[in-house]
């Protein structure tokens, strides 16, 4: 064993502190096995954070006629079917469970008359199933998750960024990184890894995402030979500011369309109308942000290019009571008052339906030993995520993977850890050091966010996609010719050489995906091929590496159980 | 373009100094922006913590001016950009490099704190009146800012014996839980110190969630302290009650 | 350097990046504080001019043995200690004095120089733990204010309103509001209940829990405001009282 750096043994090593990690962590420990969560941020700062408008479980507080089932097809429906059902099953039946338990660590959600748990309407979801803290359920979450998690015991390694999974054979044993604030290396050898490390934003100019966004779990498991599936599934959530430019992608919450908020065009016109007049504004997000875009291109758009949002008919105290963060936001940072006036708002990079291929009742990947949830993962969400089903998502598959996990943990012995691939990982760290110079890691990220901006958007077609994937084979090129200044002491600027490695893998398995998939369906739209295709609709996109090329599999959506394809045929 | 100069601390815990660098004015600019403009072309490795740029994650905590605030909610236009724009790091924690402080003793006071508890048998309803509350104080993001600014840790370093006003604010959301039956007046009274608190409100001012962390969370808790330690009445209450229910 | 730290941090009394004019901020409170201090003690120890029919001074209130038959001094002086300890020990005042008189600490974000620091954990500032039962006694005042008050409106030769009256109610309206708007009572009122719902009375609890925050919330204005009335309607009577001015009856 390398007594060359730090290192700390551990059953069950996690990677990510959001909602699915912690989650995750909590199950493991629960398992009576040592737990370590390591993140790139400080504990409680993970994109969970910012999530907003609520968390999805049919619990019926407000709406008595709600169930699973109508969980499972709006799920299904929203996914445009290329979801895995099994996992859409499990996470519209366990949802609930999953928030009471919440409810019992200290959270604290906004009540009903009655005293139950307040739920509201969000796109997508035939009932008001969102249960929230005014727009800010993820704080509630993440600081119930973690306070939870501090109180059972687990180490938090914060600040600490894994560059690699290390595999005895076929399996994994532990994980490579760096000491954010010191640059040291560390080794952590566990018998199981879960993969949570969220989504892959950064990768595009527009994006509501944190820096921490950059794929980097499912560049990983790529790496150490996981399946990456759906990665042509990129969600642009309709409604982000525009305006001023340094706010440009921030988040309007969908519970500002939620509690009543009208879209318009600059000639005032309810354009929603024309696109979904039977959801309106409440459509699922790929509708309502292809509607936006496509009223800005045909001139119809704001000043700053983007659709007027307005919920000023509301009165005023119920807007900054249901919406203090939107109110704060859009005054503090772009002079608007959303109780007197209309926001901007325009599409913004959001989401990931793709992610790592896992099995829905354990989470574990094609890796033995490698488990993965949350955004990082792929399958629930299929073509198009609704509203608030990440967060519930985080909650039940989470706690899945981490009692999977833990579970495996306990059965399994430690596997070796190779000392030569350790000395790889850190030769690999440290080369950008050694180059006199070379390029600089923040124009290549400058310029990978304009291609996949320019050339995986919302709209795709085939010479765009094709273009996109040989600029990007340029930007692998630069990558290796990078060169970072100063010391391994806190340098974001090295730190952003390495994230920018993921974002190029994950960008180039999103392009070959997009290409790939010749239809339209949810998210991903293609000029070249507008129409939805059952053909398609049976197929999924598999991503694995071969050698080291990026190989790109068809496999056949999994065929629904009866009883399932009698809850989609109701109509709702 | 317009441009403004942005006095930025550099250095480590072996020393350092402000350091110039100009910056071009974008409309609606925040401070965060021009110290990524600075990052992103000038100063490759110049350490900053961030999130989410929408004043929900804490993370981008300093000394803007000498008045600690979150960067991502200080507009440029709000400071007078005629005059070097000074950003420091917070003073209250040890220095790791450029803007990034040490915050992890805020870590090890929370751990102190015991977490929430429901009381044995309680039906899992709550009225949105005791709700109200104690959401105030659960909006707490940990941006550490009131902890930088409160001179009891900044200029009088009780880090041993206070736990500053965050744990405060954190001790009022569990302690005025509705459903919580755990008891922290001891905890509060003997090691996190709330009589350190001379209730000067500091704490209360650079609050980015405006959490009326003195009249909401702190005197309410100093007279809960008072209930149990110091008012002989409900001590004498406290106690013929205590005998008269085994 | 002794002014500041390691990373070239400044440190010491007044010391700070702020660029704002910090100390102004308890100017205004050093002035009125002051002029409020020196104009109590001298009307306190003056011992006369504080009754002129129907009209008590609130320095004076409850009178205690004006004819001097036990006690030789000025009669304010056996009740100020009620009112001086409630403000004395007020959340608000001790905000404010520790900060513009103690400066501890003198603004936000500005150095101190000084090593050590008790806060309230030790004598005397832990005596301020008893500011409810200054609260006490801070109700029974302002019974006896409010008696005086109505008896303003029973002129010699009968019912009355004026001036003095006027300002006399308005006086003990803004002290009560003052005093009702305390944070020990909004503590005992309702803010020791964990859950309103589910206590006996907690809904009405919640009520008056309510509105006492709502009139705490702006604690410090009813603070300065009845200060420096209560200040003026001293003032007015004993101008009346020594006849430097006339009282204007109204009605
Ligand atoms: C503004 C906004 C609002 C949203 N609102 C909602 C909503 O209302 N409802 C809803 O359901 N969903 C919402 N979402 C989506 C949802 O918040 C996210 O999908 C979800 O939080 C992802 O959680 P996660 O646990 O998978 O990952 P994250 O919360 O993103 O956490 C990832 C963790 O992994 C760590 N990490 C990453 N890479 C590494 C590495 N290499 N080494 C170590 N650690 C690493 C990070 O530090 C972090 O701790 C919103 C998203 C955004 C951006
Ligand atoms: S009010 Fe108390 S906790 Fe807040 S800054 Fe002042 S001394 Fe610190
Ligand atoms: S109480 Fe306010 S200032 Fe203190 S950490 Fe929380 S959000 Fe920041
Ligand atoms: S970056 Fe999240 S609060 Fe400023
Ligand atoms: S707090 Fe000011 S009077 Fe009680």
């Amino acid at each position: 064993m390398t007594s060359k750096f730090e290192t700390h043994e551990l059953d069950v090593l996690i990677i990510g502190a959001g909602g699915a990690g912690l989650r995750a962590a909590i199950e493991a420990l629960a398992q009576g096995v040592r737990v370590g969560v390591v993140c790139k941020s400080l504990l409680g700062k993970a994109h969970t954070v910012m999530a907003e408008g609520g968390l999805a479980a049919a619990m019926a507080n407000v709406d008595k006629a709600d169930d699973w089932r109508t969980h499972f097809r709006d799920t299904m429906r929203g996914g445009k079917f290329v979801n895995n059902w099994r996992m859409a099953q499990l996470h519209a039946q366990e949802a609930p469970d999953r928030v009471r338990e919440l409810e019992q660590w200290g959270a604290l959600f906004d009540r009903t008359e009655n005293g139950d748990i307040l739920q509201r309407a969000f796109g997508g979801h035939t009932y008001k199933r969102l249960c929230h803290v005014g727009d800010r359920t993820g704080l509630e979450m993440i600081r119930t998750l973690q306070d939870r998690g501090v109180a059972m015991g687990f180490d938090v390694y914060m600040e600490c960024t894994i560059t690699r999974l290390i595999k005895d054979g076929d399996r994994i044993s532990g994980a490579f990184g760096y000491w954010r604030e010191s640059g040291r290396f560390v080794v952590f050898k566990a018998k199981a890894v879960v993969i949570a490390t969220g989504g892959i934003g950064k990768s595009w100019k527009i994006t509501s995402n944190s820096w921490e966004c950059t794929g980097d779990g499912m560049a990983l498991a790529y790496e150490a030979g996981a399946e990456l599936m759906d990665m042509e599934f990129v969600q642009f959530h309709p409604t982000g500011m525009v305006w001023p430019p340094g706010v440009q992608g921030l988040l309007v919450t969908e519970a500002v369309r939620g509690e009543g908020g009208i879209l318009r065009n600059k000639n005032g016109e309810r354009f929603m109308e024309k696109y979904d007049p039977k959801r309106m504004e409440l459509s699922t997000r790929d509708v309502v942000a292809r509607s936006i875009y496509t009223e800005v291109r045909e001139g119809r758009g704001t000043p700053h290019g983007g659709a007027f949002l307005d919920i000023s008919h509301q009165p005023a105290e119920y807007v900054k009571r249901k919406l203090p963060s939107m109110y704060h936001q859009f005054k503090e940072l772009a002079d608007v008052d959303i109780t007197k006036g209309p926001m901007e708002v325009g599409p913004t990079c959001h989401y990931m339906m793709g992610g790592i291929r896992v099995d829905a009742e354990t989470g574990q990947s094609s890796v033995p030993g490698l488990f993965a949830a949350g955004e990082a993962a792929a399958g629930l969400h299929g073509a198009n995520r609704l509203g608030g089903n990440s967060l519930s998502d985080l909650v039940v598959f989470g706690r899945r993977a981490g009692l999977a996990a833990g579970q495996y943990a306990a059965k399994a012995a430690h596997g070796s850890v190779n000392n030569a691939e350790i000395d790889d990982a850190e030769r690999s760290m440290l080369a950008a050091f050694e180059r006199p110079q070379g390029e600089d890691p923040y124009q290549i990220h400058r310029d990978l966010q304009d291609v996949m901006h320019n050339l995986v958007g919302i709209f795709r077609n085939e010479e765009d996609l094709k273009r996109a994937l040989v600029e990007l084979e340029k930007l692998k090129e630069r990558a290796q010719r990078m060169h970072v200044d100063g010391s391994r002491m806190y340098n974001p600027g090295w730190h952003l050489s390495r994230d920018l490695q993921c974002m190029l893998t994950v960008s180039e398995a999103c392009t070959h995906a997009a290409l790939a998939r010749k239809e339209s369906r949810g998210a991903h739209s293609r000029l070249d091929f507008p129409k939805t295709e059952d053909a398609w609709g049976k197929k999924n996109h598999v991503i694995v590496k071969k050698g080291t090329a990026m190989a790109v599999f068809e496999v056949p959506v999994r065929e629904l159980p009866d009883d399932l394809k009698q809850i989609l045929a109701e109509e709702k | 373009m317009a441009e403004v100069t942005l006095r930025i601390f550099r250095g480590d815990q072996k020393g350092g100094q402000h350091v110039d660098y100009k910056v071009p004015l974008v409309p609606g600019m925040v401070v965060l922006d021009a110290v990524h403009s600075v990052q992103g072309h000038q100063a490759p490795d110049l350490a900053v913590r961030w999130n989410c740029k929408a004043g929900k994650c804490g993370s981008c905590s300093a000394e803007v001016n000498g008045k600690p605030r979150l960067m991502c909610k200080t507009r440029m236009d709000a400071l007078p950009t005629d005059r070097p724009i000074i950003v420091s790091p917070m003073k209250s924690f040890p220095l790791i490099k450029d803007l990034a402080t040490d915050v992890s003793w805020n870590y090890k006071v929370n751990k102190m704190i015991p977490p929430f508890q429901p009381r044995p048998g309680v039906e899992w309803k709550m009225d949105q009146r005791d709700v109200d509350r104690v959401q105030e104080f659960r909006k707490c993001i940990e941006c550490f800012l009131c902890q930088d600014v409160c001179h009891v840790l900044r200029e009088h370093g009780k880090m041993d014996e206070f736990g500053g006003p965050r744990f405060f604010v954190r001790s009022a959301s569990l302690e005025m839980h509705p459903l919580d039956g755990a008891s922290r007046t001891r905890l509060l009274r003997e090691k996190l110190g709330i009589g350190y608190c001379n209730i000067t409100k500091c704490c209360t001012e650079v609050c980015p969630e405006e959490i009326h962390i003195t009249d909401n969370a702190i005197i309410p808790l100093k007279e809960r302290v008072v209930d149990q330690f110091y008012d002989p009445l409900t001590m004498l209450v406290r106690k013929i009650r205590g005998a008269s229910t085994p | 350097m002794a002014d500041s730290d390691a990373a070239g941090i400044p440190r010491g009394f007044g010391k700070t990046e702020r660029e704002d004019a910090w100390w102004i901020e308890n100017l205004p409170f050093i002035i009125v504080l002051g002029a409020f201090a020196i104009y109590t003690t001298w009307r306190a120890f003056e011992g006369k001019f504080y009754w002129t029919d129907p009209y008590l001074s609130p320095f004076y209130s409850p009178l205690i043995d004006p004819e001097h038959h036990w006690w030789p001094f000025s009669p304010a002086i056996l009740i100020l200690g009620g009112p001086l300890g409630f403000r004395l020990t007020c959340y608000y005042y001790r905000k404010a004095y520790y900060r513009a008189f103690l400066l501890d600490p003198p603004s936000c974000a500005v150095g101190e120089g000084r090593k050590h620091y008790h806060g309230e954990t030790s004598f005397p500032f832990i005596l301020q733990n008893v500011h409810r039962y200054f609260f006490y006694i801070a109700v029974i005042f302002v019974a006896f204010l409010w008696y005086d008050a109505i008896r303003a409106f029973f002129f010699p030769q009968g019912f009355g309103v004026g001036v003095g009256t006027l300002v006399m109610l308005l006086n003990i309206v803004l002290l009560s509001i003052y005093t009702f708007s305390c944070h020990s009572l909004r503590h005992l009122a309702g803010g020791k209940l964990d859950c309103f719902s589910c206590s006996t009375f907690g809904p009405v609890r919640h009520t008056a829990w309510r509105g006492i925050t709502r009139l705490n919330e702006n604690h410090m204005f009813w603070a300065w405001a009845s200060m420096i009335s209560v200040g003026l309607t001293d003032l007015y009577i004993r101008l009346v009282a020594c006849g430097a001015i006339k009282d204007i009856r109204l009605l």
